[in-house]
């Protein structure tokens, strides 16, 4: 058997199970790995569950900067027998299969093309610990410990690391540090290592820093001056309003009073978050929601409402896979058109899709700048892979010279210089109106809120030529947009080509591998990542210039791709999909593979969706 | 379609301390029905805004859906006004008063609009106790789609489609005590002596002041056979009381007969003052309102007036510990850490 050889590039996987406190023991072998100067992309796969089912904790090392799924696992550290039968055929031939020998392997188990690898970590702990509880906890402890050995990895770094881990915890420094240290004595004195894939320093990581999405986007929120934020539990959102609070606790206190410069309503159910930004928005404050699919489903209604009263309205969508009965702790970008059109009569939000967390937090507080100047609702559409994940990202970054666009509003003033105010009259000829807050003026800007039956004085009429100049004046507005959201990032490649992908969020970084995969077999392709919703003119340019282009996306329905044909009219010839939606965020194999499939004089035949479906499942990883 | 109304003022009318008259106070003119119970509900609101010399600009009316939330647009023209959809106005109305603590929050709904579609958040808007007043055109049936039975249609009832209601009423006042609310009164629209001053009563509460006043639709529901109809509510309403409401500034000048009467001094300075209250009723003991409400309900009469007042109410703000400035009024200084804090972030996570 020829083992697998690899410094600084592979991809090592975790089979535990939920609730035995192995996250945190995970965290520190990536974050170690990172602090020697490699890129790492950690990616939980986690089930809906608290205590008791198998978790996966999938470790991307690549000094060459490849930060995506690749697809395939090169490590496999198993320590749930009950995955154990799935988790052993993933790995690669030539691949290394480590597992917890305290009870034999089950022979039918074993595969001759794999390195399997014992360690005795139940007996270890057994030896080592009274407690059930830290017998549990420090098993995790102990196999990174081994990992260390194995891999060869810098130690020293490693227990820095615990260090800062538990500052202000400090009993539990040493107690963690001797468990490092069981480990990684016990594969020095009984294995041979370090093994085939091993790693060694690097300086590929500079300034970046390695956070989730949510937290930037808690962050983001904090930085753009909103003041109330409303919401409803709902993995994997939750943990952006929950950072939000971590830092509003911080850095959002009243230094004169010691009260609170924020307002945080768990409310109870979407609608009424939705309603409360609504309100909060309408009187002049910075508002937000996060939620997911489910979620967004329950606030269409108000958002067709604040799309028609044109009320600014920030709305952070991290997606999942649907529905709640679903895989609601996998990971989707399957709420685009949901997005796109949500709600009743003739709609369209603006949608934004970063790809980093440092696009989550600028993106992020953008939103308020755009609701305001805009008056009408961001959806930023972020997913659980790069909401929930830690992700190497550019360090954020806020220009203390930045005011906030607060958009057209008139103050009192203003009011004074008027002759007559009219809501909806579009005085600059942009398709935006000037709106007031409540309480302003004591005889002038005072309106009444509703949605269309009303003229441009926001005086009632349900005249249709009333409704229809107002409509019309919406979609004059919606070419304002394009203008103001997010321009698309174009790659070309060196090679002329009439191909290209298109792709966004988080399929950026497996995309990027793809098509080098693919540059190296001779095909070269044109990329555009997508970054918002309206489409500006260049995203239409680009599909014109190219006679074929691969819509990348993680949902069975290829949503962006449906949105492009219906926007730019398109037939359906021009644009392919390469999806996945098996729950996992895409890996570049996969994507190289679907876009073969479809290149012409390909000797494949074209899959139909349905079969393409089968190939990009967890089976794909063997593949 | 709907006028401003035309902004001829009568030398003569009476103005309030701020010199406005009542007309500052009004809205455009009514669509609704000849004879229907919300526009005198709309005619107390006016009286009591004017009377209490609120700054008409300083309120803002939010409203679901329903005859009773287009409500708004027939009084107080000079404040801003929120139309909103159909049984969520109290999540507006909890945004709205979280953006700026400085306004006088006034919903209004009906009995669909609160006890059917809206009854989840209504619920929790008190169990917030979101400081705002909070009435119900409570008619017992659908007015805007035409006559549908409401969850408040009294078992038994007709409306002039003709088949009795099949199902229990909901009482919202009783609901609302057993959910903690702070201020509960039930009134009728063609009782404008008693609702006026509980209106100013619950303007002048911190927190939730829930008025469910009963609102005959003529249209649908004034029939014989109706228990929401003009005549049956005249004859079977029994007030718990008189409430007579003292602005702060003003000297009480009326004297009260000895007997069951008590005097609240609000947390402005203003002064309630109930009297002829009724035996069996102490409208500050939870337990005795609710005893009260279902002793009445047995009877079949409906009980009237302020039902229940927690003298010590918190507010949302006050639980939350929000600054005091409003937050819609906070500027980049108060809300951006900048990025000197945003480096040392970055740098926890290297
Ligand atoms: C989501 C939704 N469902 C249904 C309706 C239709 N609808 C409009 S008003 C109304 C009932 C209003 O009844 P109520 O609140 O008692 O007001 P009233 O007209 O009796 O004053 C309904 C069901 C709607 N506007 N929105
Ligand atoms: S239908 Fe009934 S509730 Fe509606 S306006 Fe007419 S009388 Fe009033
Ligand atoms: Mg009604």
């Amino acid at each position: 058997m020829k083992s697998l050889e690899a410094v600084n590039e592979f991809v090592i996987k975790f089979a535990n199970v939920n609730g035995t406190g192995s996250a945190s023991a995970n965290n520190l072998f990536a974050k170690a790995l990172f602090r020697m100067g490699l890129p790492v992309s950690p990616k939980n796969i986690f089930p809906s569950n608290i205590q008791g089912l198998p978790t996966w904790y999938e470790v991307r090392v690549s000094e060459k900067g490849y930060l995506g799924r690749r697809g395939g696992v090169d490590i496999m550290l198993s320590v749930n027998p009950q995955s154990m039968p799935q988790d052993i055929k993933e790995v690669e031939p030539g691949g290394y299969f480590i597992y917890d020998n305290t009870k034999p392997l089950d022979l039918r188990l074993i595969r001759n093309d794999v390195n399997i690898i014992g360690l005795p970590l139940t007996r270890i702990c057994n030896e080592q610990y009274k407690d059930p509880r830290q017998r549990q906890l420090f098993k995790n402890v102990i196999y990174v410990g081994a990992l260390a050995a194995l891999l060869d990895m810098d130690f020293a770094v490693i227990t820095e690391l615990v260090g800062d881990q538990f500052k202000g915890k400090e009993k539990l420094v040493l107690p963690n540090i001797h468990a490092l240290e069981l480990g990684h004595q016990y594969v020095k004195a009984n294995l041979e290592c370090p093994i085939g894939i091993r790693v060694r320093k690097s300086d590929q990581v500079g300034d970046k820093i390695l956070l989730d999405g949510n937290t930037a986007l808690g962050l983001g929120a904090i930085y753009g001056g909103a003041t109330v934020a409303a919401w409803y539990p709902i993995t994997p959102s939750t943990s952006v309003v929950d950072a939000y609070e971590r830092y509003a606790k911080r850095l959002r206190i009243d230094p004169g009073t010691g009260k609170k410069n924020y307002a945080i309503l768990q409310a109870e159910d979407e609608l009424a978050a939705m309603g409360m930004v609504i309100g909060a928005s309408w009187n002049g404050a910075r508002a937000f929601t996060a939620t997911s699919g489910p979620g967004l489903s329950l606030m269409s209604e108000f958002l067709g409402l604040a799309y028609f009263a044109e009320i600014p309205t920030v709305l952070y969508d991290v997606q999942r896979a649907g529905p709640s009965t679903g895989m609601p702790t996998r990971t989707q970008q399957s709420d685009v058109l949901s997005a796109a059109y949500a709600s009743h009569g003739d709609t369209k939000q603006v949608l934004l899709f970063p790809a980093t967390p440092r696009e989550c937090f600028d993106f992020g507080a953008l939103s308020f700048d755009l609701a305001e100047r805009l008056q009408t609702p961001i959806i930023l559409m972020t997913d659980l892979d790069l909401g929930m994940n830690d992700n190497m990202s550019e360090p954020l970054e806020w220009d203390d010279e930045r005011k906030y666009d607060r958009g057209k509003v008139l103050g009192a003033e203003d009011l004074d210089k008027l002759e007559r105010f009219g809501r909806y009259l579009d005085v600059d000829g942009d398709g935006i109106c000037y709106r007031t807050y409540p309480g302003t003026h004591p005889d002038k800007g005072a309106f009444f809120t509703r949605g269309t039956s009303r003229d441009e004085y926001a005086i009632y009429t349900e005249r249709g030529e009333e409704y229809e100049k107002n409509m019309h004046r919406l979609m004059a507005k919606w070419e304002t947009i394009k203008q103001h959201v997010p321009a698309p990032e174009t790659v070309r490649c060196e090679q002329a080509t009439d191909a290209a992908v298109l792709y966004y969020g988080t399929s950026e970084e497996s995309s990027r591998e793809a098509l080098d995969y693919l540059a190296e077999e001779g095909i070269h392709l044109n990329a555009m990542r997508v970054r918002a919703f309206p489409f500006s003119d260049e995203v239409e340019a680009f599909l014109h210039e190219h006679e074929r282009v691969f819509v990348i996306e993680q949902n069975r329905d290829a949503q962006l791709r449906t949105l492009l044909m219906a926007e730019f009219e398109l037939g359906p010839d021009k644009l392919k999909s390469v999806l996945c939606f098996d729950g996992t965020p895409i890996s570049a194999r996969n994507i190289r593979k679907q876009i073969l499939m479809q290149m012409p004089g390909h000797n494949v035949t074209p899959l139909r969706r349905e079969r393409i479906v089968g190939g990009t499942g967890q089976g794909e990883n063997r593949a | 379609m709907s006028y401003q109304v035309p902004k001829f003022r009568h030398p003569e009318l009476p103005v309030n301390e701020l010199g406005y008259t009542r007309a500052d106070y009004e809205g455009a003119i009514s669509t609704l029905c000849a004879g229907c119970g919300h526009d005198s509900i709309s005619g107390s609101i006016v009286r009591a805004c004017h009377e209490l010399s609120i700054e008409p600009h300083k309120i803002a009316k939010l409203s679901g859906i329903g005859c009773s939330s287009k409500a708004p647009t027939y009084f107080l023209g000079k404040s801003h006004g929120f139309n909103s959809v159909h049984g969520r106005m109290p999540s507006v109305a909890t945004g709205a008063a979280m953006a700026n603590r400085d306004l006088l929050y006034l919903g209004v709904s009906g009995d669909g609009d609160t006890a059917s579609i809206g009854m989840g958040q209504f619920t929790h808007a008190i169990r917030r106790n979101l400081n705002m007043v909070y009435i119900v055109m409570n008619n017992g049936c659908y007015g805007l789609t035409k006559g549908q039975d409401s969850a408040t249609a009294d078992e038994g009832s007709a409306s002039k489609k003709g088949d009795p209601n099949p199902f229990g009423a909901i009482d919202l006042p009783g609901l609302a005590l057993q959910l903690g609310a702070t201020f509960v009164a039930r009134s009728f629209s063609g009782d404008k002596g008693q609702l006026v001053p509980l209106i100013k009563a619950g303007m002048t509460h911190r927190g939730f002041a829930l008025i469910d006043v009963v609102s005959p639709c003529v249209t649908f529901n004034n029939n014989d056979a109706s228990t929401k109809s003009y005549e049956f509510v005249r004859e079977h309403a029994e007030a718990t009381g008189t409430v007579d409401f003292v602005p702060m500034r003003e000297e009480i000048t009326t004297s009260y007969e000895p007997g069951h009467s008590q005097e609240v001094t609000m947390h402005d300075g203003s002064v309630l003052h109930l009297h002829k209250l009724a035996e069996d009723l102490d409208p500050f003991d939870r337990a005795s309102a609710m005893l009260a409400l279902e002793r009445h309900r047995a009877a079949g009469s409906i009980l009237t007036g302020l039902i229940y007042m927690d003298k010590d109410s918190r507010d949302l703000h006050e639980v939350l510990d929000t600054s005091r400035r409003p937050l819609n009024g906070l500027g980049e200084e108060d809300l951006c850490p900048g990025n000197k804090v945003l480096q040392n972030i970055n740098h926890s996570l290297r």
